[in-house]
């Protein structure tokens, strides 16, 4: 079962929940963790494992071979990101704004864009007993991270597809990084915080879980700071609160060491308790 | 035409909460972007009124007409995005994940694929509370321009306050370290940092402020929740001084943070004593942007 751990507004815990709800379910399942907030990949600051492999991930860029150039223009003409220009006696490209599409260079009539692999960040796997931890970091400068997002996700569905649990770590926002994450998952538990800024982002984000048509519900951390709104916008809109967490001074402390929390504290563990209870009536529900 | 941007890389530190209430000390002196705009929240503290919107168009997305689809597969076999796929009655495309590339639209054998651009956002050019004007959006869900939507709400601010004569743009910049963060700091003069002495927050401010060193922008840092961990508030204090970023505040774990906000107020609007915390810091903001710029 895939479930993703999103949220709209950042800093409302995804990287806590993904964490501690992945090492708590490993005490009695099989569970793989990816980390998918590939611009500030921060799982691993909080689960430790064992490296098992690392490599280099990589985009295909064109590249102009001037040997066989026409300087014809197709290659400009077809691309719609402006990362390909003939200016005078040359072809320019601009890696960074290159979607990788292909076309200037399978469109190219004298084959003069190759396809280049240029390095655009580093996927790490871990082990931690039965757990099992996917990260990805893209490199500074590099602009896109969709493309190592979908990369990281192909793996970890190839190497870990037969996990009882596979949690995703999803990207902030309601933009392309976090579709790409959310549209796949069996479940998305979407964390938020009952301020004012926490509830707006949340409104968004159940809006884009609506469009996408996945399974949502939703986790209020730091409760007892704030207010009830949140709680009242998920009665008025029949969404499941899953569970609370709540706002501890402590929490935030163990946090800022990249400690678990559940294992010291015992509302975090009761919390996950509740989230497992939760994944499973709704594992029943879609198979039946 | 001075332009301030706030950042954090991780979420949740007090960017936002900082940012407006920079913006309410500097009254009528800046005009405000909200550049987070995939979570545009500061609306929410400064009163906005919406008086003037623009739609905001999105590259493009291959539509295909099925009436004229002969099923053939050809698009489906160059789009390198996975977005097409067979119905029964002709190839879809999947809009979430078609990149606007616009290749299978060229090699169609029957001119099936149109190109439409879509509607993906609402740009607002509003007056605030402070006596001034703010630009922020919003984005449609799913969308994939944000980064020019950022670019589209930092040259709108800066042509609004061209028009207003004020000399001064302070932004409310995106997370992370990719397309919209870069837009949002093209062209900055200043950039302040807001972080938090948590693994992940030192984590997250190393690496966003090595793309701020690739822009050779100056910078300034404001350490929130300063007392959570002494160990690593060093580590940043350390960080700070090796690459000559301004120290420009810690600000102690304070809830009132969260209470101006159930308020709809900015922290100084809220608490006389981070009023004081939050004015030095500002200050020393504009003491060091004027320094900078008569170098």
């Amino acid at each position: 079962m895939k479930i993703a751990i999103a949220s709209g507004k950042g800093g409302t815990g995804k990287t806590t929940l993904s964490t501690n709800l992945a090492v708590y379910l490993s005490e009695s399942a099989r569970v793989a963790l990816g980390d998918l907030d590939v611009e500030e990949p921060n799982s691993g600051l909080y689960v430790q494992g064992e490296e098992i492999e690392r490599h280099d991930k990589f985009k295909y860029v064109p590249r102009w071979n001037p040997a066989q150039c026409d300087l014809c223009g197709t290659c400009q003409l077809v691309c719609n990101f402006n990362a390909v220009l003939k200016l005078g006696q040359q072809i320019m490209v601009f890696p960074e704004l290159c979607h990788g599409c292909y076309a200037c260079s399978e469109l190219c009539p004298t084959g003069s864009l190759p396809m280049i692999p240029q390095k655009m960040g580093e996927l790490t796997v871990f082990r931690r007993g039965p757990l099992d931890f996917v990260e990805s970091q893209l490199n500074i400068g590099e602009e896109q991270a969709v493309p190592l997002i979908k990369q990281t996700l192909k793996q970890m569905n190839g190497s870990f597809g037969d996990r009882e649990y596979l949690i995703y770590d999803s990207p902030p926002g309601t933009s392309c990084p976090v579709i790409e994450v959310t549209k796949e998952a069996d479940l998305v538990i979407l964390v938020t915080e009952p301020t004012p800024f926490g509830l707006h982002d949340l409104k968004l984000a159940v809006e884009t879980m609506r469009e996408l048509g996945v399974e949502f519900g939703v986790v209020i951390n730091r409760h007892g700071l704030g207010d009830d709104r949140v709680e009242r916008y998920c009665a008025e809109q029949s969404i499941d609160i899953i569970t609370t967490i709540p706002n501890h001074r402590k929490i935030a402390e163990l946090y800022s060491r990249g400690e678990l929390l559940y294992p010291s504290i015992p509302e975090v563990k009761n919390a996950l308790e509740k989230i497992r209870l939760y994944i499973l009536e709704r594992r029943k529900e879609s198979r039946s | 035409m001075k332009e301030i941007v706030v950042i954090s890389g991780k979420g949740g530190t007090g960017k936002t909460s900082l940012t407006a209430s920079f913006a309410v000390l500097a009254g009528g002196e800046t005009v405000v972007a909200d550049c987070d705009v995939d979570a545009a929240d500061m609306h929410l503290l400064l009163e906005p009124d919406f008086s003037s919107r623009e739609e905001f168009f999105s590259g493009e997305v291959a539509v295909i007409d099925p009436d004229i689809c002969t099923n053939c597969g050809i698009c489906r076999q160059v789009c390198r995005f996975d977005a097409i796929s067979v119905s029964e009655r002709s190839h879809i495309v999947a809009p979430l994940s078609c990149e606007g590339c616009g290749y299978c639209a060229r090699v169609c054998p029957v001119q099936a694929i149109s190109n439409n651009s879509e509607q993906v956002g609402e740009l607002y050019v509003s007056s605030i509370k402070t006596d001034t004007k703010m630009v922020h959006a919003a984005l449609k869900i799913g969308a994939d321009n944000s980064g020019k939507l950022v670019a589209r709400v930092k040259n709108e601010a800066k042509s609004v306050a061209e028009e207003l004569g004020k000399a001064m743009v302070l932004v409310d910049g995106s997370p992370g370290i990719g397309c919209p963060v870069v837009s949002s700091l093209s062209g900055a003069s200043f950039v302040v940092l807001v972080t938090e002495p948590t693994v992940s927050g030192l984590h997250d401010l190393k690496r966003v402020y090595q793309l701020v060193k690739k822009f050779k922008i100056p910078a300034g840092c404001v350490v929130n929740k300063a007392d959570l961990n002494p160990q690593i508030l060093q580590e940043i204090e350390t960080l700070l001084q090796d690459e000559q970023i301004h120290y420009l505040a810690k600000i102690p774990y304070n809830e009132e943070f969260t209470a101006a906000m159930t308020n709809g107020k900015t922290v100084v609007e809220w608490d006389q004593n981070l009023r004081q915390t939050v004015s030095e810091t500002w200050q020393q903001v504009l003491k060091i942007l004027e320094s900078e710029t008569k170098e």
